[in-house]
């Protein structure tokens, strides 16, 4: 990752005058209420959710190529957390947010201090069960999760104050809650940015590529992979927060094993060695599930298909393979 | 709780080990060897399930029908077995674990599908042997005929596939290349031959528990999302490639299943998980399994 991006706050490194294509981005997408559908919106919310879900995972796969295979779990119990506190308790959405990434990340280090200790096919089965044994949690414990009803009817957060703005009294709370995701995964992604290239990050990608050197250069791997799981744990929690509100309920299947594939997948589909990757999985994936099951009911099939060929064909994902085009390009033309 | 009803639950926990055992023993047999954790393993075991039903609509109704169905149908999951490791697996097994653990879940998603279209969505039931209807009474709790058979075919097929793995001469090899496959390689054995040898032999087992569950369960799509992770669960208490771990596993599965209905009703599920936790804690690689390097 050669170009640092300029995100949310819009000032490039110093060295000469770039494009600030992340702020481009952010603000044509910020947009879409204006000049989209309602349901632009809808899918835009949904694409925004799973992209800072897929994104907290590759700080785990492409950063530190950790293999977790249990991300879900975190997902969900952010989902919960934000859930249980905005429904039964009553929390304002600004305290219950943060409280589930917290929650999440919590449950992440302690689930983490005891997958670190594995490494690769074993961590990825660790976390796997630990992920169905928070599955199984959630799924009978009626009295607090709803067991397998879920918890439906999970509220809005009162955002009057933004429908009061000028400009914005057009909207319902559907459109001014796809503002508030825009702007809170922004951020969490800018954070993510911020990890990845902090000294932090390089180590993990230097655990990523041989963790024996880093053990003997002096490196604590397992302390460093546990504060990547924990932080991971966290921002999927978030996401998870939003994701809850946004469907309307937070139900078991949130958790369950597949969902954490399905994020592998948007990931990988992305392309797991970008940081953008993630983000071009979740929009791509989002898109093609709208377009297929308007014909077919058979989406599973075309998204094991999907991934079957990206396996064989494409294993840098969307993202990896323009690259390799583009360089390709690039060398024809100076050659 | 009297002596038989505890004696009745002990049974059904049987019973449900018995089927478990099939399906794991699969799982952890291509654990061991290839590193791989097979996702789908339980599709191959709801195959099973779906090819058995068809091919008893196909025949005429007669005395070796179920059979003969339980025979085609683990044959014909082997088989499919078998080509998938021969035209698709083989590629990945030089890439990172992560692409083969995703293969494998693009496998489910295919076969999950493919049998919706082919069989529908409804609930199908293939009805047992008459050889094996009925029930026994023993110390006072009726147990049927049919769970007897399968807590005798458990035990069996787990003594077959344990001569096979330390008597045969595959069977050594196939160890030896759990512990090191380029050498075994090097030493002029056909790896890749044996590989699918291995596959298939796994998928035959997943075929066979699946068509021998058909008379005491209906067969519905998603059985095979719900097994794996019961298979899952087996092998990572009994020790993930260890073979009479898994029957261990099985064992203790079933029982914990049984007997935490009696004590935690409504909360038995969660008894096999907080199991597998401690375990997972205590000892990660498992009751019998060896510790990782």
């Amino acid at each position: 990752m050669t170009e640092r991006a300029e995100i949310a706050v819009g000032i490039g490194p110093r060295a000469g005058w770039r494009v600030p294509w992340t702020l481009i981005v952010f603000l044509a997408v910020l947009s879409l209420p204006w000049i989209g559908s309602r349901y632009d919106v809808f899918l835009g919310t949904q694409i925004a959710i799973s992209a800072l879900f897929a994104m907290s995972l590759n700080l785990l796969l492409g950063t530190a190529g950790l293999v977790s295979f249990g991300h879900a779990a975190y997902f969900g119990l952010g989902s919960y957390a934000c859930g249980i506190l905005m429904k039964d308790a009553g929390v304002p959405f600004s305290l219950a947010f943060p409280a589930a990434g917290v929650i999440a990340a919590t449950f992440a280090l302690v689930f983490g201090f005891f997958c670190v200790r594995l490494t690769k096919i074993y961590f990825a089965m660790l976390t796997l069960a630990f992920a169905q044994i928070v599955w199984a949690i959630c799924f009978k414990w009626n009295d607090v999760t709803g067991g397998d009803q879920g918890l439906p009817d999970v509220p809005f957060p009162d955002l009057a104050w933004l429908g009061a703005l000028p400009g914005f009294q057009r909207f319902r709370i559907g459109e001014l809650f796809f503002f508030v995701v825009l702007v809170l995964v922004a951020v969490s992604i800018a954070v993510l940015r911020r990890i990845t290239d902090s000294p932090f990050g390089r180590v993990l990608t230097t655990i990523r590529e041989n963790p024996e050197r880093a053990a003997f250069i002096g490196v604590n791997v397992r302390a460093y992979e546990l504060a990547a799981f924990t932080i991971a744990g966290g921002f999927a929690g978030l996401s998870g927060a939003l994701f809850g509100i946004f469907n309307r309920g937070v139900f078991a299947d949130f958790v369950f094993w597949s969902k954490s594939a399905d994020v592998m997948i948007m990931t990988i589909l992305g392309g797991m060695n970008h940081f953008w990757g993630p983000a071009v999985g979740a929009l791509v994936l989002t898109l093609l599930n709208q377009q297929i099951t308007a014909y077919t009911e058979y989406w599973p099939f075309v998204l094991g298909t999907i991934l079957v060929v990206l396996l064989f064909v494409f294993p840098g994902g969307i993202l990896g393979a323009l690259d390799a085009a583009l360089s390709r390009v690039w060398k024809r033309r100076h050659a | 709780m009297d002596a038989a009803s505890l004696f009745s639950q002990f049974m059904s926990g049987l019973t449900t080990a018995m089927f478990l055992f099939l399906i794991a023993s699969g799982l952890s047999l291509v654990f061991g060897v290839m590193r791989v954790l097979n996702f789908a393993h339980g599709s191959f075991y709801m195959l099973g399930a779906y090819i058995a039903w068809q091919i008893v609509q196909w025949l005429q109704p007669g005395p070796g029908r179920f059979w003969l169905a339980v025979l085609g149908a683990a044959t014909g999951v082997a088989v499919l077995g078998a080509v998938v490791e021969r035209l698709l697996f083989r590629l990945l097994y030089d890439r990172e674990e992560l692409y083969q653990l995703l293969f494998t879940y693009g496998l489910v998603l295919i076969l999950g599908d493919a049998a919706k279209a082919l069989w529908g969505t409804q609930q199908l039931s293939v009805s047992g042997p008459p050889v094996l209807g009925g029930g026994i009474e023993l110390f006072g709790t009726i147990v049927p005929v049919y769970n007897l058979f399968i807590m005798l075919v458990g035990p069996a097929i787990a003594v077959a596939v344990w001569l096979m793995l330390t008597r045969t001469t595959a069977g050594r090899m196939l160890r030896a290349a759990a512990l090191d496959r380029e050498m075994l390689g090097a030493l002029g054995a056909n790896v890749g031959t044996l590989y699918t040898g291995m596959f298939a032999l796994a998928s035959f087992l997943a075929g066979l528990a699946g068509a021998l569950v058909t008379p005491i369960q209906s067969i519905v799509p998603g059985m095979d999302v719900e097994i794996i992770v019961q298979a899952f669960i087996v092998v990572v208490i009994g020790g993930l490639g260890s073979f009479w771990g898994t029957f261990l596993g099985s064992v203790i599965y079933g029982q914990v299943l049984s007997f935490g209905i009696l004590i935690f009703p409504g909360f038995s599920l969660f008894s096999v998980f907080a199991l597998m936790a401690v375990i997972l804690i205590l000892r990660p690689w498992g009751l019998l399994g060896r510790p990782l390097r």
